[in-house]
């Protein structure tokens, strides 16, 4: 068939209403002349743009559209026909002058590379595209030694969080004797606002068993988990469909590609626990405990699943394997700087134009990243600050734009690079708000094992809880900061080490918010409600009882058709009067 | 009366949680009761104390019934900042629960949840296994009335 059509199916299209898209295309090509092939892909990155619909023709001429709605399929395709195009519509095409978005031509794109152009569920689609090309050489034609050595070359880093070298993780298992190792890939992605292994896991199911088999087979392992969350359904679904296409064709399992190489790998499921994304939590879990951190050393390559020498990569690392060894670590890391080699994926989320995932080098200034990839601000409130690395880092400030992406950069701000999430905040962000907000999640999600980790965030956020409500002293944030040293400290896991980076963080660049919050009992971004005050213009005000109605502790009076009054010790700040006043006549301040 | 669930798996304790997921699943109040706990210690060979110590310790898993329809509302920073206090609200509202609850018809409990990893599109909730995205006060509305509409 000439004709291709490609929808975008992974949960950020799914979320936007991809499905009743695609059923749309279905039900016009079932009653049109258009002859067509309707298949789904996963995400391409362009979430804020989805759902997404991709019409390739025969001489490979491509067009997407964005924001497709159901109702809007009909007369997009029968225009297609015609041969006229929605302009406004196109996002991306190869063949359209200026509608190569900028958001794609200034990325570099290693581990999305098959995301949202291939089919996930299908084995050929990979195959076609370089697939298992990479296991076929090492497992043929290259030593253990070399495999590992080529990924030490590379300069590949743990892109979980840590940035370990992954080439000397693989050396550290390859290292330990014993005839029983095993290999997992770390899928409990839970960051908020980091969503590229989902989007790997959906999108290129194949390239993270290849990965996988590749390095099981240089550290000497034969069995393997990719530990998953719960909350990732499809990307789940796509991972058992990759795992049984690739059993049955030589893959995995037994005598793989024909070689007394043996490798199985299964799936294991969480149930919602942020701190299972920690190694040693994650292997407590697959063994059916409570995902609890265990003391390092001994560490997983010596000691890890069962007893047994462990290997563990993120997947966003492991996406990386079979690039390197099919392309070669020269290759690799000419992109990046001296010590963070090759690209990176970034999460944009937030108050952020281009909302989605980006692959970039390393070494890219931030300023770059949010402004000439990400599109810049989603709103005309101008950028405050950008939180990198999820509620483990922290929150870096438009003064410090200029900082290049990559490990020890970031880490020098203060905020650690993390899974990779950036989530952008404009002028109408409360910093101690946000940082209440990261502070609570970590809070929620401590595992309650250290002392630390378990009571200190508490009182860490009932101090900020009572900055937020005017009730905050300066001694405050000698506590806090105290409280975040003793933290940082006391804690076993990297959940409760990093905890305090966004208050410490917001405290370092935004401190003036704090004190502005203690001092003058006034949140400079109006977001705290405890700090707000609404007053009714008497000049503006023309009596219609609208807000006194409304209030839910009767602190409004007057007359009607006379102005009203608030009486401002009964307020209770809930923002009633300002949304059911017509007039403009409430002021919040 | 939980045979069928437990026994897809072997009696091993590493598949503890995926016979709990299973259990809960396939239960029509979505919870794992008393009985189940105590079925699947008996196959497994572990205490009903180290189940339990499993059942909440993870926040998927819930001991006590809830609704045919679990929604669960993302409360991290970046569904936050752009505007879930708002849905959440309205879910409120329109369900006539508060969070943690399940409607008097037992079609939905409400729960809100660390991030869902759809960030590009926030706000955003899960009902069971579907996600819904760049959501509205209508938007919800919607939703809602659509899975009434469907049950009935």
């Amino acid at each position: 068939m000439s004709l291709k059509i490609k929808v975008g199916m992974a949960s950020c299209g799914l979320a936007a209403g991809a499905r009743d898209v695609y059923q749309a295309i279905q039900k016009y090509l079932e009653n049109s002349k258009l002859e067509a092939d309707l298949a789904s892909t996963a995400c391409i990155g362009m979430c804020f743009a989805e759902p997404l619909v991709e019409i390739i023709d025969a001489d490979n001429n491509s067009l997407t559209y964005g924001d497709i709605q159901p109702q809007e399929v009909e007369t997009i395709l029968n225009d297609y026909l015609e041969g006229k195009i929605h302009k406004d519509k196109v996002i991306l095409s190869n063949i359209m002058e200026g509608s190569e978005n900028e958001n794609l031509k200034n990325q570099t794109r290693i581990v999305l590379r098959n995301c949202g152009r291939i089919d996930p569920e299908s084995l050929q689609d990979y195959l076609e595209n370089d697939g298992y090309k990479a296991l076929e050489k090492a497992l043929k034609e290259m030593e253990r030694t070399q495999i590992i050595q080529e990924i030490k070359d590379s300069g590949l880093r743990g892109r979980g969080g840590a940035g370990f070298p992954t080439g000397l993780k693989w050396q550290f298992a390859y290292d330990t004797p014993g005839p029983k190792k095993y290999f997992i890939c770390n899928a409990d992605e839970g960051d908020p606002g980091a969503f590229m292994d989902r989007s790997v896991l959906e999108g290129d199911p194949h390239s993270i068993i290849e990965g996988m088999t590749i390095g099981a087979y240089a550290i000497g392992a034969d069995e393997g988990y990719i530990y998953c969350r719960a909350e990732y359904p499809l990307a789940i679904k796509h991972l058992q469909k990759a795992i049984k296409d690739a059993k049955e064709a030589g893959y995995l399992g037994k005598n793989i590609l024909g070689t007394d190489f043996n490798f199985n790998l299964h799936i294991k499921q969480g149930a919602g626990a942020f701190v299972c994304g920690e190694e040693t939590a994650l292997m407590a879990s697959i063994e059916g405990e409570r995902g609890m951190p265990r003391i390092r050393p001994p560490f997983p390559a010596q000691s890890g699943l069962w007893g047994k020498p462990t290997n563990i990569n993120n997947v966003e690392t492991l996406a990386n394997v079979a690039w390197i060894i099919l392309n070669g670590a020269q290759k690799y890391n000419k992109y990046g700087t001296e010590k963070s080699k090759g690209t990176k994926v970034f999460a944009l989320a937030g108050k952020i134009k281009n909302s989605g995932l980006i692959e970039v080098p390393m070494g890219m200034p931030l300023k770059d990243v949010i402004y000439k990839v990400g599109g810049g601000m989603k709103t005309e409130k101008p950028f405050k600050g950008v939180q990198l690395g999820g509620p483990s880092g922290g929150c870096v400030p438009a003064e410090l734009l200029d900082t290049i992406v990559d490990y020890d950069s970031i880490t020098k701000t203060g905020a650690i690079m993390g899974s990779g999430g950036m989530v952008v905040m404009d002028e109408a962000t409360c910093m101690v708000d946000v940082a209440k907000f990261f502070l609570n999640f970590t809070q929620n999600e401590s595992c309650g094992k250290c002392t630390f980790c378990r009571v200190g965030t508490k009182r860490m956020l009932e101090i900020l809880t009572r900055i937020t409500e005017g009730k905050g002293t300066m001694e405050d944030l000698e506590t806090l900061e105290e409280l975040s040293e003793n933290i940082s400290q006391g804690s076993l896991c990297g959940l409760g080490q990093t905890a305090p980076n966004p208050v410490l963080t917001t405290l370092k660049y935004f401190r003036e918010e704090y004190i502005a919050h203690i001092k003058d009992k006034r949140c400079p971004a109006g977001v705290c409600t405890a700090l707000l005050k609404y007053e009714i213009t008497p000049e503006k005000c023309v009596g219609c009882t609208a807000c006194a109605r409304v209030c839910p502790v009767e602190a409004i009076s007057g007359e009607v058709k006379k102005p009203h009054k608030i009486d401002q010790d009964k307020c209770i700040k809930c923002g009633s009067c300002y949304d059911a006043c017509k007039f403009d006549a409430i002021t919040k301040s | 009366m939980y045979e069928k669930f437990i026994k897809k798996y072997a009696p091993t304790k590493d598949n503890l949680i995926y016979i709990l997921h299973e259990i809960q699943d396939n239960h029509p109040q979505q919870y794992v009761s008393e009985e189940a706990v105590q079925e699947v210690s008996e196959y497994l060979k572990v205490s009903p104390a180290h189940i339990y110590g499993v059942l909440t310790f993870y926040t998927m898993f819930s001991t006590k019934p809830r609704g045919k329809n679990i929604i669960r509302l993302c409360e991290s920073p970046p569904c936050f900042l752009r505007g879930s206090e708002q849905i959440l609200k309205k879910l409120k509202e329109s369900l006539d629960v508060k969070i943690g609850e399940t409607t008097k018809d037992g079609l939905f409990t409400l729960e809100l949840c660390a991030c869902l990893g759809v960030c590009g599109n926030a706000p955003v909730m899960m009902i069971n296994e579907d996600v819904y995205g760049d959501l509205t006060e209508k938007k919800v509305e919607k939703i809602i009335n659509d899975i009434k509409g469907r049950q009935e």
